[in-house]
């Protein structure tokens, strides 16, 4: 590593934002450089003598800087190492940090010398549409060979593979007035909403407040520009009623005035602080939205206009005014119209003697009469046709245009080390296209400016095509006050001040200069998709018409940049050879983000366990404690199993489900949901629920409940109690107790709110603990000796109030095992409690807590259906619960039911599947067929949905749902898992493979 | 992301909300004969205009009431919202 000569690429004066006594340290593609503070790495390269910064996209050709903000197209930086390593961040954006690393991407083996530059040399063989022209057939070779080999190839940086170690944040804010961008006409705006009482936030993208104030040089009242500006942000910064953000950029506007703005809060600090997070995204809700945006200049189409060195005058001249930093010693400007001059001026203020080139005949502009009266000659009617350089630019042929400025008639080579171009300005009006402003296109600007507004956003200044000082002053103050008084109706003005400018002429309509004689250089419209003139060309000889077909088929406009400095001249150049007006040729749509915006902010904290909310019982601590692996149920973690020593999940599992059917089992049952039903009408409400009959339950009952939707598909199941005369306790599936809740209060408020019912969540206000197997009985009158819970003190379906201890208790006898069992609830605090006093008592019995795993096993032995059988695809006759379904009464989706498919004689229905050598473990989701060998389309008959180790018969057991499932009991048919190569040969059994006549529930 | 004033609750974001559906559905009587094709146009059919339509929005991580909103199906604009047992105010 060497340190290089430092700094040779600075101005002589010092009138800029950056720190000179502040040195800071880089790495830029392993080579250590100096920058100051206040530089960004763009202006610290170049500095630096750098502008070699990466290679282009397609043709991998050379590219330095071109913009000098978020308008860059080429300098795109892997920036950073390791974890924290960023690709394709524009070195433009970047404030210099002590110790910043940078490399160059899209090269390899090195920046100077890229292989992948061949494609440049065969670029005759890559024109536009080229990979959907050449790489369809044979269309086996797209996913081998074709895409790895385009991707190795394309692409442009890394992305790290690491979780990012940085801290990102949200933030929702409420505004009356947003403005975006601190342009003369975003200060004007802020200030004169600010003043106006309005509740205003100004959003700037750049570390320095201003603008265009920045580079300009004008007076506003009796001070420069950027002391105005100044003033006016620290007027702004000490009003109560005024946010002032800078390195904020609003990229998405959205519904409703819904803006989004990211922020750069730490990236320009050295060592941030632990509590600092890294980056914020800010929602703004605005009531009004002011887009001062600005604009951006236009480069012009030339031979090789692509180089190193080559880039926009506005850029060269706020790395001078700004960065103390000269693009170059001998520079060429070429411009289409007069603010190029003021580069011209800058470079002169700094004893360097420019060539100017303009393409237009004259011009009579105070700037290009100032540069005339230094001495200075410009060449009119000319422009360059061509350059040469190949890692940067050395030379130009620069040429007389001849009168319709369709041709050279005469060329000439100079030497240079930088062009500045301008070919005039385009508003940035992607926010309020954003917005669904429908722009028109305003011809003495040759630009689209916002027109018919559908959201309250209102642009200003340049982004509204007002190129003058005083416009943009008189319309920010204007509509600064307007817009605030909506909210204030304070009636405060404050008054426009007096401005002064250099006076300006109009621009010359032309961004493409000819070729030069015999020779056909790339003249590059979309530099960072490589997209030239040619290409354009091409797509219209094709017959693509539509501007939105030319961009897809170019890539014009499609980078990451979305076209900032290609799109209108890409329209100009299509309208010109088509011949139509560019109104008539239509702009394609702008959608956010308006620049790249890291993923990490639009996460935010969502990260990890933050992702979602995590819900945890009450017991939760206990079954961590005892070993417990968890398993996620919607946000719900609940314990799955609890492996003893070196058990296997089966091992766990067999153990924990024997143990239910033989001794007696524990299970946290907590998560079911469970909503409270109070009112006169409940039972009435209930019965339309539920496809059964529900009036004459009595108190002290609970009752299995089915509701299906409308359109007759099972909802949930569930059980539901009688507490007292008007009150039900329902209960739900764990995945669906939000959608039920919703679904009774949908009926109880828009269909029926004649019926006299409220319905409440209690899910976490009670805990719930499931006790079954055939010593449940002995183990629950132990701990409740005063109970009678002897099938005639509580029989199957019933429940009884008591107390453990001081506790509150309700008991349900109730089962899903399908053994003898209880569910036990107490209030949620007493949940751990009861838990440990029901592990206490159990010691006896042979108790043991078991998980979701065994829960399912003892469903499915039993036939029980859950949620794999009710998945929303299935009625009460597909799932064996016929029974539930009142042939008396009406419900929700009943008539459904009676549709013709539903009641087709060979409808679907459930049964139990057992493999024929009572070994091979039937994968959930397979396909059952009569025969594994039939060509496809095999016809299918149905599909597993739930498989399990059966611990009564100790061998694997299935549920599936099958076309006249009842028909094919005793039949061996196949189950198939084409995806793992699998086919089983399998028994059609009844779903009830335990118990089928239901005597353990009730002994 | 939407700005919508719940009847009961004022103006809050979106993302509170859920969508219910079109509001000028009138579920067929319980117990009523109904044919299968009225049926049908109950639970399936749907018009799906272009503008001004009235739907329902439910407050679920609010207040949890559902009310009606009218709403521009291709602007977004909401023109009016209220209760269930009320008609707008536009």
């Amino acid at each position: 590593m060497r340190i290089s000569m430092s700094n040779q690429f600075r101005t002589t004066n010092s009138n800029g934002l950056i720190n000179k006594n502040k040195i800071l340290n880089f790495t830029f593609n392993g080579q250590t450089f100096q920058g100051y503070e206040g530089d960004t790495l763009a202006s610290a390269l170049i500095a630096n003598g750098v502008h070699l910064v990466g290679r282009s996209f397609k043709y991998h050709r050379p590219r330095g800087f071109l913009g000098v903000g978020v308008e860059e197209p080429n300098a795109m930086v892997q920036l950073h190492e390791g974890d924290r390593s960023e690709p394709n961040i524009m070195a433009t954006e970047v404030e210099l940090v002590e110790g910043l690393v940078a490399n160059s991407q899209n090269c390899w083996p090195s920046v100077k010398f890229d292989i992948g530059e061949i494609n440049n040399l065969l670029n005759r063989f890559f024109p536009a549409g080229f990979y959907y022209k050449t790489f369809m057939w044979p269309k086996s070779f797209w996913y081998k060979i074709y895409e790895p080999v385009i991707r190795k190839a394309a692409g442009m940086g890394i992305a790290p593979l690491n979780p990012d170690p940085d801290r990102y944040e949200h933030n929702y804010e409420h505004c009356d007035v947003l403005v975006v961008g601190s342009g003369p006409s975003g200060l004007a705006s802020a200030l004169a909403a600010a003043k106006n009482g309005a509740r205003v936030i100004l959003a700037e993208d750049k570390a320095h407040f201003g603008g265009s104030l920045l580079n300009d040089d004008v007076t506003i009242g009796n001070m420069s520009g950027r002391e105005w500006a100044s003033d006016v942000i620290s007027q702004l910064k000490n009003l109560p009623n005024v946010v002032v953000k800078n390195r904020s950029q609003v990229f998405g506007y959205y519904d409703h005035n819904m803006t989004v703005m990211f922020e750069r809060v730490s990236d320009h600090i050295e060592k941030p602080s632990q509590y600092t997070p890294r980056q914020r995204l800010h929602y703004i809700r605005a009531g009004e939205v002011i887009v001062s945006t600005g604009s951006i200049e236009r480069p012009i189409s030339f031979g090789n206009n692509d180089r190193p060195g080559i880039l926009l005058a506005s850029a060269a001249r706020e790395y001078m005014k700004v960065y103390e930093t000269l693009v170059g010693k001998k520079p060429i400007i070429f411009t289409n119209n007069d603010t190029a001059y003021s580069t011209a001026l800058e470079f002169l203020k700094n004893d360097i003697t420019p060539i100017i080139l303009d393409t237009r005949d004259n011009s009579d502009g105070e700037l290009v009469k100032e540069v005339q009266n230094q001495g200075i000659q410009i060449r009119f009617n000319s422009g360059i046709a061509n350059t040469k350089g190949h890692l940067k630019i050395k030379s130009a042929t620069i040429g007389k245009l001849d009168s319709d400025k369709e041709n050279f008639i005469s060329y000439e080579e100079v030497e240079c080390d930088c062009i500045c171009m301008s070919g005039g300005w385009t508003p940035t009006v992607h926010l309020s296209s954003q917005a669904g402003n429908k722009l028109k296109f305003k011809e003495e600007i040759d630009a689209y400016v916002p027109d018919q507004k559908r959201q309250k956003e209102t642009a200003v200044g340049a982004a509204n095509g007002s190129y003058t000082l005083d416009q943009s002053l008189a319309e920010g103050f204007q509509v600064g006050f307007e817009l605030s008084n909506k909210f204030t109706s304070n009636n405060s003005k404050t008054d426009t001040p007096m401005s002064k400018e250099p006076s300006q002429e109009s621009h010359e309509k032309l961004w493409c200069m000819p070729l030069p004689n015999g020779k056909k250089p790339k003249r590059f419209i979309d530099f960072q998709n490589d997209v030239a003139v040619s290409d354009v060309e091409l797509a219209l000889r094709e017959g693509f018409r539509s501007i939105e077909h030319v961009k897809r088929y170019t890539t014009l406009g499609m980078a990451g940049d979305q076209g900032k400095t290609s799109n209108l001249n890409g329209l100009q150049y299509v309208s010109k050879i088509e011949k139509k007006i560019v109104p008539e040729v239509g702009h394609t749509t702008f959608r956010p983000p308006y620049t790249p915006v890291t993923i990490g902010t639009i996460v935010g904290r969502e990260v990890g366990n933050h992702y979602l909310p995590t819900r945890k019982s009450p017991i939760h601590k206990w079954h961590e404690e005892n070993n417990a692996v968890f398993v996620a149920a919607g946000l719900w973690v609940r314990p799955r199993y609890y492996p003893r020593g070196n058990e296997t999940m089966n091992d766990a599992v067999n153990r924990e489900a024997a143990n239910v059917r033989k001794n007696v089992g524990i299970c946290d049952v907590t998560t079911l949901g469970k909503i409270d039903i109070k009112g006169p009408d409940a039972p009435e409400f209930l019965n339309r629920i539920y496809t059964n009959a529900w009036l004459k339950l009595p108190v002290g009952k609970a009752r299995y409940g089915v509701m299906l939707r409308e359109d007759g598909m099972v909802m949930d199941d569930g059980t539901t109690s009688r507490i007292s005369e008007n009150h039900f306790h329902m209960t739900t599936t764990t995945a669906q107790a939000a959608n039920v809740l919703s679904h009774l209060e949908y009926y109880l408020q828009v269909v029926w709110p004649e019926l006299d019912v409220n319905v409440l969540s209690t899910t976490e206000q009670f805990a719930g603990v499931a006790v079954a197997g055939p010593k449940s009985r002995e183990l629950l009158t132990k701990m409740f000796p005063s109970i009678d819970l002897s099938n005639e003190g509580l029989p199957f379906m019933g429940l009884i109030d008591t107390k453990l201890g001081d506790i509150p208790a309700r008991i349900y006898r109730i089962s899903f095992s399908g053994e003898l069992a209880y569910e036990v609830n107490v209030e949620s605090d007493y949940g751990l409690h009861l838990w440990k006093k029901i592990m206490e008592a159990g010691s006896d019995f042979g108790v043991q807590p078991y998980g979701t795993e065994a829960l399912s096993t003892l469903r499915i032995e039993m036939g029980h259906v859950a949620g794999p059988e009710l998945d929303g695809r299935t009625i009460p006759f597909d799932v064996g619960l016929n029974g539930m379904v009142s042939q008396k009464k009406d419900f929700i989706g009943k008539r459904s039911l009676s549709k013709e498919a539903f009641v087709a004689e060979d409808r679907q229905t459930i049964v139990g599947l057992v493999p024929v050598d009572k070994k091979s473990k039937i994968p959930e989701g397979s396909h059952i067929v009569e025969n594994d060998k039939a060509p496809t389309p095999n016809p299918k008959l149905g599909h597993v949905s739930s498989s399990c180790w059966s611990v009564e018969y100790n061998n694997p057991f299935s549920i599936a749902i099958m076309k006249d499932g009842k028909k094919q009991i005793g039949k061996t048919l196949f189950a198939v898992s084409p995806l793992k190569d699998i086919s089983i040969p399998v028994e059609v059994v009844s779903s009830h493979y335990v118990d089928p006549k239901g005597e353990r529930v009730r002994s | 992301m939407l700005e919508i004033r719940c009847p009961y609750c004022g103006k809050r974001s979106q993302n509170e909300f859920s969508y219910g559906g079109d509001g000028n559905i009138k579920r067929p009587t319980l117990g009523e004969e109904i044919n299968t094709k009225d049926w049908d146009d109950f639970v399936y059919f749907r018009d799906n205009p272009r503008g001004k339509h009235t739907e329902l929005w439910h407050h679920t991580s609010g207040c949890r009431q559902w009310f009606k909103a009218s709403r521009d199906t291709a602007t977004h604009e909401i023109f009016a919202t209220c209760k269930m047992n009320e008609d707008f105010n536009e």
